[in-house]
């Protein structure tokens, strides 16, 4: 069986993917944000998965106003890394896994879902700035990222978004169809954007810190608490583009305390930093408990 | 019945939404089509008229012409497409972001470093933050402005 590892929930600014792909990561404005992740990419050295499932948001890159899908998993083979305007970032390719992908795309449809199944598109800096903080530089040609990547890409970008409680329940679905596929997978699921920062207008450069913290707190200790607060806070707290945190409660919601009589999930790495270029950086970890090794003791 | 729409009381805020979509159609996907290296050549030669190509309102190119992303805005244009203009112009996200606010760059950069604009004042208008619409432009041009204007 298939089983949910941990989850990995951290911002995934544009700025930051240029600044180490420019070597300027040891400069006095960068040095402490990367600082951060020190912990993260010895984590996942570590705990290695065999797929990470990448929730993230496509910004006008994969889907134009052509198209605009609330909820886009993508079952392809691989994704090629998009030309946003400055030319594409210089990092591997993105394998995907399609087997597992298709599988999760059935399983949630069934359980009334309404996903968009995407077999051709780019990725762009929402899917593989998350990839470089947590894996560090990778040479484009040379180098692979660790293990097979599903995208899933979640609409903010034209509102209405999903709510809160759509992407908690999401992943609560999401954990349900990995958990009945029969290969016996280590899957990862991150949550990606936020935290808060707005981009556009007067108010342009809105950090809000005791509101982000709030957030990372019910994160962890309240997910279901978290997923009513409505869209509208989000943007008068955390700024218009703030509402990318919607997407962290899908990852949450695929943990396994969230469904069943469980103990909260393990936090083993919690990091908060002001700014990355109009952007406040979050960063969690947060594991499942091994509870197949504890049913396993119980039987015995 | 009118659609629920609770977003309009923010200051300085613009929320993306299906009738801003709608509005905004051709300018955003006129951005959308320099991510083409090639569109963005031709773009650069002569601006008027690849926007010409475009079925835009004249303002909209206007607006573009002008690098006035809160008049892209204000017609129709989403941030993450105008960043494409941006783009071509080898601006950052913090340069085009800056630039909607009056400051200089090294004064929007400046606030960032600091720790950011507070909520404080600025989550309804009528309050008294420094996004509200009686404070702009920030920074030294409307320090200047408000000195003119006494």
């Amino acid at each position: 069986m298939a089983r949910i590892t941990a989850s990995v929930y951290t911002s995934h600014v544009p700025a930051i993917g240029a600044a180490m792909d420019l070597g300027k990561t040891h400069e006095p404005y960068w040095q402490p944000m990367f600082a951060g992740y020190d912990f993260s990419r010895q984590w996942l050295r570590e705990n290695t998965p065999d797929v990470i499932l990448m929730v993230y948001n496509d910004h006008a890159t994969a889907f134009s106003l052509d198209m605009i899908p609330t909820f886009a998993l993508g079952t392809a083979a691989e994704y090629q890394v998009a030309d946003e305007g400055w030319g594409p970032r210089p990092v591997p390719k993105v394998i995907g896994h399609p087997e597992l992908a298709s599988h999760i795309a059935q399983s949630v449809i069934q359980q009334d879902f309404d996903l968009t199944i995407v077999n051709k598109m780019d990725v762009d800096h929402g899917l593989t700035v998350p990839l470089s903080l947590m894996c560090g530089e990778k040479d484009p040609v040379k180098d692979a990222w660790p293990c097979p990547v599903i995208p899933l890409a979640v609409n903010v970008v034209q509102y209405p978004v999903p709510s809160g409680m759509r992407c908690l329940n999401l992943g609560r679905a999401i954990r349900k169809a990995i958990e009945s596929y029969d290969e016996d997978l280590k899957v990862q699921i991150w949550g990606t954007g936020g935290m808060s920062h707005q981009l556009q207008g007067a108010r342009a450069g809105l950090i809000n810190k005791a509101w982000d913290n709030r957030f990372l707190d019910l994160l962890i200790e309240n997910p279901v608490g978290l997923a009513e607060i409505p869209h509208i806070e989000y943007v008068r707290e955390a700024g218009s583009e703030g509402i990318e945190l919607v997407m962290w409660l899908i990852a949450r919601g695929a943990m396994a305390d969230v469904d069943q009589a469980r103990p909260l999930p393990k936090v083993v790495h919690r990091f908060y930093h002001v700014p990355a270029s109009n952007t406040a950086v979050g960063h969690l970890i947060m594991e499942n408990p091994v509870q197949r090794l504890l049913d396993k003791r119980y039987q015995l | 019945m009118a659609l629920e729409k609770p977003y309009l009381d923010v200051p300085g805020t613009i929320i993306f939404d299906a009738e801003q979509s709608r509005k905004g159609y051709w300018l955003n996907q006129f951005c959308v089509s320099l991510m083409k290296a090639d569109n963005r050549a031709r773009f650069k030669a002569n601006e008027r008229a690849y926007l010409d190509e475009w079925p835009m309102s004249e303002e909209q190119k206007q607006a573009v012409l002008a690098r006035d992303l809160n008049w892209c805005m204000r017609t129709g244009g989403n941030i993450y497409f105008l960043a494409r203009i941006g783009a071509t112009d080898g601006k950052s996200f913090q340069q085009m972001a800056g630039s909607m606010t009056g400051m200089s760059e090294d004064e929007y950069r400046a606030m960032m470093v600091a720790g950011g604009r507070s909520a404080e004042g600025n989550r309804y208008l009528g309050e008294d933050g420094d996004a509200q619409p009686q404070h702009q432009p920030q920074g030294h041009a409307g320090r200047d402005a408000q000195a003119k204007g006494h």
